[in-house]
């Protein structure tokens, strides 16, 4: 089984037949040797002899992320144990004009910590220490390393959390989540890691070491941190992240809710926001995605259903028992037929289950498949789901739905078999225009995933060509000489220094093909 | 710096502002920016037209302040130099509540009253207090404004999702959207947030929105020091009564008071107020009436320009902070009120006008140290000209260098409210 993101028409800045990693945005030309061997030499000069790969066999282990369909070996993977080691790392880069990826526990999805053939992947797994809690202030202060789950689990004893809880929580990294923004099921109530970071110690792609935001909120100036989380690692890397804990809730209540349709399923959820109440979680499943949990984990969710829900309400015990009645009443009121509220940690891991599976329960019923990560306003939720029905029905192709449905996240998962001919590309005609759905109703391409190496083609669709320069301009305030993770996030980088519009001839990454100048 | 335009070339361009807007008028006394006064004013109605004056203003190079109700034109520094005031109140409007979707999408001249209003006809609220009163949106956002709510909800950065901006050269983007969940792209919504003008003209915002609460009730106790103020608040905040607010109030003389806000169901903020009165203790009332001189910055209303502080720390650093500024104070002879929110380490402070400037600078500083100390900052907002002059209105800014650099790709020439922000941006 292959996991794969995005369409030939749009995966990477250079579609058709050439493999997207072998690509200028992935340095497909290999690294300057001089350059490389300068920046090698500084390495080892600043860090211990075990923290340099250059063994091509052990490179290999790093060439893709969560998205294995791209792969990259890097010239050269780091393995830092101090801000000072990485920056002097990222500092020679700079120097030799080396391009740098960073990457955590390597879990995203969407390519964004591809690695560069012509460059060093930067890899925090050795900074690992949670450094300070402290419950009094609700904070603490971490290394980009740590394990998200690891901090709740660090905090838990003071009756606090960390509250960003992406799907890979159990490997994924902070600093990881800081620079992709990431979210999770509980975003709906909660928000997103940037919402949950309140400071930061930044090694800046010019290796100097800067500290942004703090302990205390509102830091004068500007939000510099605010521009830094979920820039993909395009601004520079966090060597120390100091977090918002969250106080545990009183009481936390699991509903399963099954539904005739999707049709139903989404009514019952804008009724619910539509009464005032805002769950920490609204999921739905399709009949496919159903199908395929029930294969995998025999969760038990209704049988013959063609959705369910998964809601989460939590807080204060009154409250929480309110808000459970009136979701109850709700997703009656919209056709459910049958549902079941846990009332304890088993029951309520036997609900989550089912949802929690459903990516690799896929697996069972398609040999491959195409996630994708649009969002639209929740209540163009039945049309664009019957849009995505059929699209489904009129290519043959088949789509399995498991989303955040409270905040419109969709997370289609199309499926095929690569092994018949065509299948690949048909599916990916479907994934293309799925994305397409969610712009042309207002939403966005990514709503927790990135954009990555994967749906940087993408960008234009949602953004103009004044909304791509004036981002870029931040990019070129960090980092002038283009060496933080270049070919992410961008379809094509903008040549910092050169005014739009004004050139001497062609620069030479103009001429190599590597960037367009705007 | 460069010296005041001049009368001839201040036709041509006035001439080629009034190609691009129909409301071009010279400026009067009341449009001076803390005592910088400008040649024109500027009325734009649409974003289209603000890209038009900001593409006449960078061709006649003119130094540009924008300006909402102009209810904090004294906040931060005075320009440097300011040659055409953008006045948004035209640029006014709820453009669309889409309720369904918690969300709303506004002009930047809005007043947040108006706002409130709109969305409150369908329930709900953009969770945003407007501590001056008659803010519009994009004031509120080029200051960062916040009240108490900001404990539950957050400020403009938890709140702002999309946003559009005209440039100093005149070219409109756009970041974000309309969805609360999107992370396509850089968030320029966060930068242009507390940036007192400095990197573009915010035209419109899209914010999410939360449910208007069924109940609201607050629990208000008096204090005697600092430390039984923390001790209460840390006594809230740990417990599971999910506080809307935790506000202290220290005015000048006599003791302090700390006000508890809860919302939520009917039974919910019941059984909460329940144990937030045995957790304050005693002398403990509840209320459903708002405390004096709640959601209100302590200088409010004040006739004329007191010093204004804002300081930050960390949520045990409070009572430090209160307990330096107080014998601050009474060092230098003078006095202090502070008002602010123990949930989030935030206070606000403010000194009598009369306060001599060595004195005021005195206090400015111990308050700083006592921030820092605690991991936070003091920043002095406003405050007498004469006073203000010789203090360092930011403090120490840590990043300094790398918000040069974004100025400098936004605004290369400095046009955008020069010097009004950190560092002399």
């Amino acid at each position: 089984m292959s996991v794969t993101h995005g369409t030939e028409s749009t995966a990477g800045p250079v579609p058709g037949p050439v493999p997207p990693e072998e690509t200028a945005a992935t340095g497909a030309g290999g690294p300057d040797p001089a350059a490389m061997a300068a920046v090698k030499a500084a390495a080892r000069a600043a860090l211990p002899p075990d923290a340099l790969i250059e063994d091509h066999i052990r490179l290999r282990t790093y060439e893709c992320d969560g998205l294995a369909h791209y792969r990259v070996t890097p010239a050269l993977v780091v393995l830092p144990e101090t801000t000072d080691q990485l920056a002097a790392v990222v500092r020679a880069c700079a120097e030799h004009g080396v391009p740098f990826v960073a990457r955590g526990s390597g879990t995203g999805l969407s390519g964004g910590a591809l690695p560069r053939a012509d460059g060093v992947l930067v890899v925090t797994s050795r900074m690992r220490s949670i450094r300070e809690i402290r419950p009094a202030d609700q904070r603490a202060v971490v290394d980009p390393g740590v394990i998200n789950l690891a901090l709740t689990k660090a905090t838990t004893p003071d009756g606090y959390y960390y509250a960003p809880d992406p799907s890979s929580q159990q490997v994924c990294s902070i600093g990881g989540n800081l620079a992709e923004n990431s979210g999770g099921a509980h975003c709906l109530k909660y928000g997103f890691t940037t919402n949950h970071v309140t400071g930061a110690t930044l090694a800046t792609p010019q290796g100097d070491v800067v500290e942004l935001g703090g302990l205390a909120p509102d830091t004068p100036g500007y939000d510099l941190l605010g521009a830094v989380v979920g820039s993909e690692g395009t601004l520079g890397v966090a060597t120390s992240v100091t977090v918002r804990l969250t106080r545990l809730p009183e009481d936390v209540r699991t509903l399963l809710a099954g539904f005739p349709s999707t049709d139903e399923a989404g009514a019952a959820t804008s009724a619910i926001i539509a009464a005032g109440i805002v769950p920490a979680a609204i999921e739905m499943m399709d009949a496919l995605a159903i199908e395929a949990a029930e294969a995998a984990t025999h969760c038990g969710y209704p049988a013959a259903a063609g959705a369910v829900l998964v809601i989460e309400l939590d807080g204060p015990t009154a409250e929480v028992e309110y808000e459970l009645a009136e979701a109850e009443r709700h997703c009656r009121e919209h056709g459910s037929f049958e549902w079941r509220v846990a009332t304890d940690p088993a029951e309520r891991a036997l609900i989550w289950k089912g949802r929690k599976s459903a990516f690799a329960a896929v697996g069972r019923i398609s040999p491959d498949y195409i996630v994708q990560d649009g969002v639209i306003p929740r209540t163009a939720l039945p049309e664009v789901l019957r849009a995505i029905a059929d699209l489904s029905s009129s290519s043959g192709v088949r789509v399995a739905n498991v989303f955040h449905a409270g905040d419109g996240n969709l997370h289609p998962l199309v499926l095929f078999d690569d092994t018949v001919e065509g299948a690949g590309k048909a599916a990916e005609e479907v994934s293309g225009a799925i994305l397409d759905l969610c712009i042309s109703h207002g939403g966005s391409i990514t709503g927790e995933h990135g954009v990555g190496i994967d749906k940087a083609a993408y960008m234009p669709r949602m953004f103009s060509d004044d909304d791509l320069d004036t981002m870029q301009l931040v990019r070129c305030a960090f980092d002038p000489a283009g060496v933080a993770n270049p070919g992410k996030v961008f379809p094509t980088p903008r040549l910092c220094g050169e005014v739009p519009g004004k050139h001497r001839g062609a620069h030479r990454l103009v001429e190599a093909g590597l960037a367009d100048a705007f | 710096m460069t010296a005041p335009t001049a009368p001839a070339d201040l036709d041509a361009a006035r001439s080629a502002l009034g190609s691009a807007c129909a409301e071009i008028v010279d400026a009067a006394g009341t449009d001076t920016v803390d005592g910088v006064r400008p040649a024109l004013v500027a009325r734009p109605a649409s974003t289209e037209e603000v890209a038009g004056v900001l593409r006449a203003a960078a061709a006649h190079g003119l130094a540009v302040v924008p300006r909402g109700r102009g209810t904090k034109m004294t906040w931060g520094r005075p320009p440097e130099r300011a040659d055409l005031v953008v006045d948004l109140s035209r640029l006014s409007g709820v453009v669309d509540h889409a309720a369904g979707d918690l969300i709303v999408e506004v002009r930047a001249g809005t007043p947040l009253a108006e706002v409130q209003e709109a969305v409150a006809r369908g329930g709900q609220r953009l969770s945003l207090d407007d501590p001056v009163g008659g803010s519009t949106v994009g004031g509120a956002l080029a200051t960062n404004l916040s009240g108490p709510g900001r404990v539950a909800a957050g400020t403009a950065r938890d709140l702002l999702i999309g946003v559009t901006l005209v440039r100093a050269d005149g070219v409109v983007a756009k970041a974000g959207g309309r969805v609360v969940k999107n992370v396509a792209g850089y968030d320029l919504g966060k930068l242009v947030i507390g940036s007192f003008g400095t990197l573009g003209i915010v035209t419109g915002a899209v914010f999410r929105l939360h449910p208007l609460p069924a109940v609201r009730r607050f629990v208000s106790v008096p204090v005697e020091s600092p430390d039984d103020a923390l001790r209460l608040a840390q006594s809230v905040v740990h417990a599971q009564v999910v506080p809307a607010a935790v506000e202290v109030d220290w005015p000048a003389t006599g003791p302090g008071r700390l006000d508890v806000l809860l919302e939520g169901t009917d039974a919910g903020v019941e059984a909460r107020t329940t144990t937030t009165l045995r957790l304050l203790g005693g002398a403990a009332a509840e209320s459903q009436a708002a405390p004096d001189g709640w959601s209100r910055f302590p200088w409010h209303g004040a006739p004329d320009r007191p010093l204004a502080l804002k300081a930050t720390c960390a949520l045990s650093g409070m009572a430090g902070v209160i307990g330096a500024a107080r014998r601050a104070a009474e060092e230098a002879g003078t006095t202090v009120a502070l008002r602010g929110s123990a949930g989030a380490g935030v206070l606000y402070g403010t000194v009598p006008p009369d306060a001599p400037p060595a004195a005021a600078a005195r206090l400015v500083d111990r308050v700083r140290g006592a921030c820092t100390a605690a991991g936070g900052s003091l920043v002095v907002l406003d405050g007498p000209p004469a006073t203000t002059a010789a203090l360092d209105a930011w403090g120490p800014i840590p990043a300094l260098d790398l918000m040069r650099r974004v100025k400098n790709q936004f605004d290369p020439e400095r046009r955008l409210a020069p010097g009004r922000f950190v560092g002399g941006i």
